[in-house]
């Protein structure tokens, strides 16, 4: 604890965010069973895991996007009931999504306020505003490469699809800030770039959760480590005290430390 | 990382000169993005064979005479194209247009208990033609059948409706001054260029909105030249069309409506949160969802505008006609909106698309049937071509859409 203390001098005691017990299926596939989950202000945490783990899973849950079968989210250390996107939107989580979820027959500004459009008394757009806040939330992201925000998604890279999606994901006063795989499409310099985009917000004392495959870019910045195999828990880390390999082998060969009833979670492969 | 990149967005804004304007424009087509430009070019190719043809094709009358024919189906295309947006299709409009007629009709019979006249007659019909819609609407989004499937159903149930309600008779004639007025009611001269006048300087006192919108919060405005010729243009077509109509009946009020209509739903795709969001779920309905947009509701509203336009265009036809028989909402209705929606460039995948294609497709449309007609070809003939311009603006839509994939990532 002391390490991590260090790290991140302003992470609180009470979790901002607590997920416990959470089951999910989609039919026969039990993509969740009993995991619990939790990030503090200030700190990031990681969430690790093979393809098919539930990261992902477990992120919509939190979002409001999949509707939970079992288990309790804590907000603050209250009780709260996610129902849908707005009501996690209203408790200032915010997610971007492996899929980035952008409208590709939109253009920039119009992704990055949907469905939280700024508009006047009678309903109209307020154009002038948006466009002006996209532009300087992009330049704050040090998006240099995206030539007109009036253009469509489609258009761009995946790097810079990338960029609006997150920069989507920042621009609100946000307490959580959830980032799914975001630096799967991006080359290097850009790579560093959102770790420290990433380290910037959990200064400034967000709850940052990153889903990552790159083990290196999460010993960079996370201060724990959550760490998912089959849909069920295997361990929490101290990023000080732990190394890749373990990490590694909790990710391939964990033993979940909760067994709820079925064995039969043998790895297909 | 530190230091700020000149490149960066919004550090340098694209320019807006003429030329670069050009230059963008020629880009966005070779990526697939072909805007009005075919449509423009049809048109034109349209008018200057018929022309060719027969001198009458551009008198005043047969104007005017276009302006009126095409008033129902371009009403009806707007609603089509709102439900195309969405990437969902509404076969029911053309029998709940028809509906709209009958609604109106029989309220409106004289001596009848019931007896409702003019405008409160025609504002429960469509009052009525909006609920089916959502009805409609309800069972696409909250059932989850494909819109295909109920709006098919909805076009053999209001079918049988009409053919039940006005099968004695056979036909119900309207003789309420007002509702004929709706297609037959033409403006004065004075009235005409007042009329003309007032459109000009409303999208001027819009045009000019916008651009010191833009400037006082310091976003570069738009090229001054291309806004004024755009003003510019509006102006000469407007005072056109009126100066045009004037040597005849004078400008029609159905076209007026039409006008209104395309103005007022424009507005909505374009300038308010629920047309954004009629965009957002027609692009990516699953994004749009996880942005906290109430996807079911904004699909129930499309298909109650969709019901609504129907039921305006429906009351549009009555009028024209004077009355409704077993007819009313049959033949080539159905397939002329919608083609009207498609021609005039609105995607039927959804997501792409802008409210003035229901104007643009239903011209071409109409000034293909009205120059056949002219001409003294027959049906066999118009069908053909239009099918075959339907063809045409689908494989464009297709070829411009699988382009537009391909750029970019
Ligand atoms: N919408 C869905 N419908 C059915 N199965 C799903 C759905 N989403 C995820 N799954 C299944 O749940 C499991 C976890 O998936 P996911 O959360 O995407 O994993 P991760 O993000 O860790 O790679 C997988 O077996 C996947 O096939
Ligand atoms: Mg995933």
């Amino acid at each position: 604890m002391t390490a991590t203390a260090e790290t991140t001098p302003t992470a609180s005691a009470t979790p901002t965010l607590e997920a416990r017990g959470i089951r999910k299926s989609f039919g026969s596939v039990d993509a969740l069973s009993e995991v619990d989950f939790e990030v503090r202000s200030g700190e990031v945490m990681a969430l690790v895991g093979d393809n098919g783990a539930g990261k992902s899973t477990l992120i919509k849950c939190i979002a409001g996007i999949h509707p939970l079968d079992d288990g309790e989210v804590r907000f603050d250390g209250e009780r709260v009931s996610i129902s849908g996107p707005k009501d996690a939107v209203k408790l200032g989580i915010e997610v971007v999504y492996q899929d980035l979820a952008l409208c590709d027959n939109l253009d920039v500004v119009q992704n990055i306020y949907l469905g939280r459009e700024e508009r006047d008394w009678i309903g109209r757009l307020r154009e002038a505003p948006m466009e002006k806040r996209t532009a300087e939330t992009l330049r704050g992201l040090r998006v240099t490469t995206i030539r007109s925000i009036r253009q469509q998604v489609a258009r761009l890279s995946g790097g810079q699809r990338q960029s609006v999606a997150i920069g989507r994901a920042v621009m609100w006063n946000s307490r959580v800030v959830i980032l799914d795989e975001p630096t799967a499409a991006l080359g290097v310099a850009q790579t560093q770039q959102v770790l420290e985009l990433v380290r910037r917000l959990s200064e400034q004392g967000l709850a940052v959760v990153l889903i990552s495959h790159n083990l290196h870019d999460i010993f960079e910045v996370a201060d724990r480590i959550t760490v998912l195999r089959l849909g069920r828990n295997v361990a929490v880390y101290e990023r000080s005290a732990t190394t890749q390999q373990e990490v590694v082998h909790a990710i391939t060969a964990g033993i979940p430390t909760k067994v709820a009833g079925i064995s039969s979670m043998e790895e297909p492969a | 990382m530190t230091t700020a990149d000149p490149q960066a967005i919004g550090a340098v804004p694209p320019s807006n000169s003429l030329g670069a304007i050009v230059r963008r424009r020629l880009e966005a087509l070779k990526a697939g993005d072909v805007g009005t430009l075919p449509i423009i070019l049809g048109l034109v190719a349209i008018v200057a064979f018929f022309y060719w043809k027969n001198e009458n094709y551009l008198s005043a009358g047969n104007f005017t005479n276009l302006m009126t024919q095409m008033a129902g189906v371009t009403t009806i295309a707007i609603g089509v194209v709102f439900v195309l947006l969405l990437g969902e299709i509404d076969l029911s409009i053309s029998y709940v247009s028809g509906v709209a007629g009958v609604i109106a009709a029989q309220l409106q019979i004289p001596d009848e208990s019931w007896q409702v006249k003019g405008v409160l007659a025609i504002a429960i019909a469509v009052t009525v033609t909006a609920l089916i819609g959502g009805v409609q609407g309800g069972f696409v989004a909250f059932v989850g059948i494909p819109s295909f499937v109920v709006t098919l159903a909805g076009l053999l149930f209001w079918q049988g409706v009409i053919l039940y309600v006005i099968g004695g008779a056979g036909v119900i004639v309207i003789e309420d001054s007002t509702i004929n007025n709706v297609a037959n009611y033409f403006f004065s001269d004075t009235a005409g260029y007042l009329i003309a006048a007032g459109a000009s300087a409303l999208f001027a006192a819009s045009t000019l909105a916008g651009l010191i919108s833009r400037r006082r919060h310091g976003i570069q405005t738009d090229n001054l030249v291309v806004v004024a010729a755009k003003l510019a243009l509006f102006v000469v077509v407007i005072f056109g069309a009126v100066l045009w109509a004037n040597r005849e009946r004078g400008f029609p009020l159905a076209f007026l409506l039409v006008i209104v209509f395309l103005v007022f739903w424009t507005w909505v795709a374009e300038r308010t949160t629920f047309g954004r969001h009629v965009y957002a779920v027609g692009g990516n309905a699953e994004a749009a969802r996880r942005a906290g947009i109430n996807v079911p509701r904004v699909r129930v509203i499309v298909f109650m505008i969709s019901g609504l336009m129907a039921g305006l265009g429906g009351v549009i036809f009555a009028a024209r006609l004077n009355s409704v028989d077993l007819n009313a909402g049959g033949g080539t209705l159905l397939l002329d909106a919608i083609s009207a929606a498609v021609i005039g460039g609105t995607s039927l995948f959804g997501g792409r698309g802008r409210v003035i294609s229901a104007l643009m497709g239903a011209l071409v449309i109409s000034t293909v049937a009205n120059g056949i007609d002219l001409l003294g070809y027959s049906s066999a003939i118009k069908y053909m071509v239009t099918g075959l311009i339907l063809l045409a603006a689908v494989t464009l839509d297709a070829l411009s859409r699988r382009r537009l994939e391909r750029s970019g990532r």
